[in-house]
């Protein structure tokens, strides 16, 4: 089901492309085992790298020994993190090194680098370096490091990173200590990861005659890439090429480069031969960027009808050994979609021994997660069904702009409608009699309900993707922008929305994404951004060489460019089809200082750049989840899965649908299956896809979508970016749906993932022996 | 270490080649073949992006040995693409189906789809989950593979 209000796309003569299930073009090539991810990039003399890694959690460094895998078989070198680390710059995070020169932080930190003729010389040669340590004391559970037990970093007096309170904070107590009704919980976000199917990957290549450093690597932004090597190698910008070819996922873990990858750039101007390395799933999942380790506390206070009076949350997450710190816009989304007079917050960052944070789809997934659990558990207090608190407290469409708490203003969401249209495509009354008639037959079906909004865009105020156009000389269209793809689709997205304003056929449109030396300038694909971004200035850019091209025709024909129309590259006078002039000829008259009307400049060429003050766009959407717990095994399915969503105008329904369906299953595997655990030594335990288990198609629901489309007042698109929403949404969806299923038990609340089997028979146990 | 030689039909073609013996088969694929359809995304042969058919039977080449391979046929994703740029039926219904993201996984779904099709042609929605629950994909939730399935077996 998809509504669409009426928005102006008066400058389009026909909206062809925009809004319609246009295949991909990027699908023909990477179907056919065609495409070009950085595993697959060999070049002459190319050395391969293995790492030494830290079998410890914490431990000083008291000598390395590299002489035995020097002389090993195929070894063109061996490195240290002193020797990474001399002649560059090193970023302040990374604490004075590259790879770490004293102490070990974590276990999978790597330590040595070894570059041979082939991965397998070089795995072999790293068994033969020889390290040192002295073992120390870790802190591994966040607890711990919250109460400062022990120094994740020696040279540290305190693990605490960051605490940042809003104003609300330190006056949401009294809002509190006067309401009628106080629900307050301590919610526990396990820890899981990003695990994209390609790993992280680099190749690195210096030209010492030219002083070029041209690097291929997995990446979310290549322009930032591109300086990111420049810094460190102390290196002009324009001395460094990253080319970023397909991406095999990302999810955020391929937002920052990381030590690994930065070292695989310096190693090539060290040795004087370029360098490759492809992490393996067993670095990914123990090395890689984490995700998700948090624990809040919350309070909810409500009056006698359940409306909401305050929020007060106290959340802190573990960043491991070098994370950055940023819930992202956690605080700033707490109320959501509903009316809460205050919201007081603090967010807090710390160290531990484990492997760094890194944002992962909805950073900040645990805003809706502990608004959502505790919109239930309210509920439950107060004796209203989850539907009905909702109800009392979502802001309306009338009620906008409506400014909340945390500082956002939403101008346009539609919060409230889509939770009617899921409740109605559920059948909500339909469901409860039907859950009771389930029950009778010793079957425990549960309703989740989880409503988001989701702030897009948010990096696109500093710098938008950039996107430029040339028409050749047959006619056909060159499209080129500085954002990368990871799968999200944006080859196609872009050219759909170019193919719209030029009035030509998308598949004359050709794209070049990702190489730093031929794409403008643009940022990191992160945080929803590219359709507002990348997207506006692809319209822009389309608009601005459609009036060039106009204006050449109406020359060229003797007609006026208000009656001329362009339809599949063919420029028209309206009423009269036989004067026409197609892009070709376009291209022939513009080619020439000769030919061109007088005072232009010859050539068909654009650069768009959207430009903005806002600093988010606001989708939202309610995902309703229907569960069912077989009580006797512990074992949840998830029966149906329903997201009704508000994207702003919809570029290609199949994206959005992808986008929301690959969060939704991202979500639902944290909950149910997905938990990355470190022993109380600090060992990784879930180091292969054997532990780790990530959702396979037998245990996906069959996701179903309705849309509703208004046109976001942000931007010229009327996009509203949605990339993260199924992965925020969904956690809570699933909670709440156990929950409610368990409710025959004296479940009352879930506050603590995953809900493995063995977690839900733990759940009832409890709920029946307090019984 | 000691070499030994292997003779491999690959995609239909002889290839001769003196390899380690700890070369596994997707290795010998990519990078002595130069056939990099074949992906590896966990190498320990639970993952299933590195699936090619071994004398018509769906495996992982993560898990054989070049070595292993001497003397038998097998097909990689390139040896199932149409030589003319066109798509094969199933990868056509992935295409329509908006069964891919990244991409990263599909050469592995590819293979084992024709697999599956070709032993069971009509199979139902549950024996489609089962028979692709095999290979993992992180982006599409798996919603427009099973579609692609579906149309790609005619239901």
């Amino acid at each position: 089901m998809t509504t669409v209000e009426t928005h102006d796309d008066s400058r389009l003569d026909a909206a062809r492309y925009v809004g319609a299930r246009t295949r991909r073009k990027e699908d023909p090539r990477l179907l056919s085992g065609q495409g070009n991810y950085v595993g697959d990039v060999v070049l002459p003399q190319m050395g391969h790298v293995a790492f030494v890694r830290s079998p410890y959690p914490k431990a000083n460094i008291k000598g390395i020994d590299t002489a035995a895998a020097k002389l090993a078989q195929g070894v063109i070198g061996v490195l240290t993190g002193a020797e990474l680390s001399a002649e560059v710059d090193v970023p302040k995070p990374w604490r004075g090194a590259i790879l770490p020169v004293s102490q070990v932080s974590y276990v999978g930190e790597p330590v040595v680098m070894v570059v041979a003729e082939s991965r397998a010389e070089a795995e072999d040669a790293a068994e033969l370096v020889d390290i040192a340590y002295e073992i120390l004391t870790p802190v591994i559970e966040l607890e711990d490091s919250i109460a400062d037990l022990q120094m994740a970093h020696d040279a540290d007096s305190t693990n605490l990173v960051e605490s940042v309170a809003n104003a609300s904070f330190s006056v949401v107590d009294e809002v509190l200590a006067a309401a009628p009704h106080v629900f307050s919980e301590t919610l526990q976000q396990h820890r899981y990861v990003h695990s994209p199917m390609e790993t992280r990957g680099v190749v690195a290549r210096w030209q010492s005659s030219s002083q070029q450093m041209t690097v291929w690597i997995s990446t979310q932004g290549p322009h930032p890439a591109a300086a990111h090597f420049a810094k460190i190698l102390r290196l002009p910008q324009n001395r460094v090429r990253v080319m970023v070819g397909d991406v095999g996922g990302a999810f955020g873990q391929k937002i920052a480069v990381t030590r690994e990858e930065t070292s695989i750039a310096i190693a090539a101007k060290l040795l004087r031969r370029p360098v490759k390395w492809i992490e393996d799933r067993y670095e990914n999942l123990a090395a890689g960027p984490h995700a998700r380790r948090e624990l809040v506390h919350v309070s909810v206070a409500t009056d006698d009808e359940g409306k909401l009076l305050a929020m007060k949350v106290d959340h802190v997450q573990d960043v491991g050994a070098f994370g950055g710190v940023g819930g992202g816009n956690f605080d700033k989304m707490i109320p959501g979609p509903y009316r809460v007079p205050v919201v007081g917050t603090r967010t807090a960052a710390v160290r531990t021994n484990t492997s760094s944070r890194a944002a992962y789809r909805g950073p900040w997934m645990m805003e809706t997660l502990l608004r959502e659990t505790m919109m239930d558990v309210a509920a439950k207090g107060l004796g209203l069904d989850p539907l009905e608190i909702r109800r009392r407290n979502i802001l309306h469409r009338e009620e906008l702009p409506h400014k909340t708490d945390c500082g956002q203003t939403y101008d346009l969401i539609t919060a409230q409608e889509t939770l009617e249209r899921a409740i109605a495509i559920l059948g909500y009354e339909d469901f409860r009699k039907e859950q009771e008639r389930r029950r009778a037959e010793g079957r425990y079906l549960g309703v989740g309900i989880s409503v988001v909004v989701e702030p897009s865009g948010m990096s696109v105020r500093r710098l938008s993707d950039g996107v430029s156009i040339r028409i050749d000389d047959s006619g056909k269209v060159q499209v080129a922008t500085g954002s990368g793809s990871q799968g999200h689709s944006v080859e196609t997205t872009i050219c759909q929305i170019v193919a719209d304003r030029l009035g030509v056929d998308i598949g004359d449109i050709q794209i070049v994404l990702g190489d730093t030396g031929a794409t403008p300038s643009g940022g990191t694909t992160g945080g929803s951004r590219n359709a507002i971004g990348g997207g506006n200035s692809a319209m822009k850019a389309a608009i601005q060489l459609r009036e060039k091209v106009l204006e050449i025709a109406s020359h060229a024909l003797e007609a006026s460019p208000a009656d001329l129309e362009i339809e599949k590259g063919v420029i028209s006078v309206k009423g009269v089809p036989t004067m026409t002039k197609t892009f070709a000829e376009i291209a022939a008259i513009a080619a020439r200082q000769q030919t061109v009307p007088e005072g232009m400049e010859p050539g068909l060429e654009a650069l768009g750049r959207f430009t903005t003050d806002v600093s988010s766009t606001f989708s939202n959407a309610t995902h309703i989840a229907i569960c069912e717990v077989e009580v006797a095994t512990g074992r949840t399915r998830v029966e149906r899965y329903i997201v009704s969503e508000d994207c702003g105008v919809i570029i290609n329904p199949n994206v959005v649908e992808g986008q929301i369906a690959g969060g939704v299953i991202q979500g639902i595997g944290g909950v149910l299956y997905e938990d990355f655990i470190y022993d109380s030594d600090g060992n990784p335990l879930t180091t292969t896809y054997l532990d780790y288990l990530i959702p396979t198609a037998t245990e996906v629901p069959e996701i179903e979508y309705d849309h509703l489309e208004t046109h976001a007042p942000t931007n010229p698109g009327g996009f509203k970016g949605m990339g993260e929403g199924g992965a925020i949404a969904a956690p809570a969806a699933i909670i709440n749906a156990v929950a409610d299923a368990l409710t025959p038990f004296g479940v009352t609340k879930i506050i603590r993932q995953p809900l493995t089997p063995p977690a839900v028979l733990a759940l009832i146990e409890a709920a029946q022996s307090r019984a | 270490m000691d070499e030994i030689a292997v003779a491999i039909e690959v995609n239909g073609s002889s290839r001769r080649a003196h390899v380690e013996s700890r070369l596994t088969l997707a290795d010998f694929l990519r990078e002595e073949c130069g056939l990099t359809g074949t992906h590896l995304a966990c190498e320990h042969g639970v993952c299933g992006a590195c699936t090619v058919l071994l004398d018509g039977q769906a495996v992982r080449s993560c898990l054989i040995f070049a070595v292993q391979a001497d003397g038998r046929q097998v097909t990689s994703v390139e040896g199932l693409t149409p030589e003319d740029g066109s798509l094969s039926p199933i990868q056509q219904a992935f295409w329509n189906n908006h069964g891919l993201q990244c991409g990263f996984c599909t050469p592995g779904f590819i293979v084992s789809v024709e697999a599956l099709l070709r032993d069971n042609p009509n199979p139902t929605d549950d024996e489609i989950r089962e028979g692709l629950s095999g290979n993992l994909c992180r982006c599409t939730g798996y919603q427009g593979i099973i579609k692609a399935v579906r149309e790609a077996a005619g239901n």
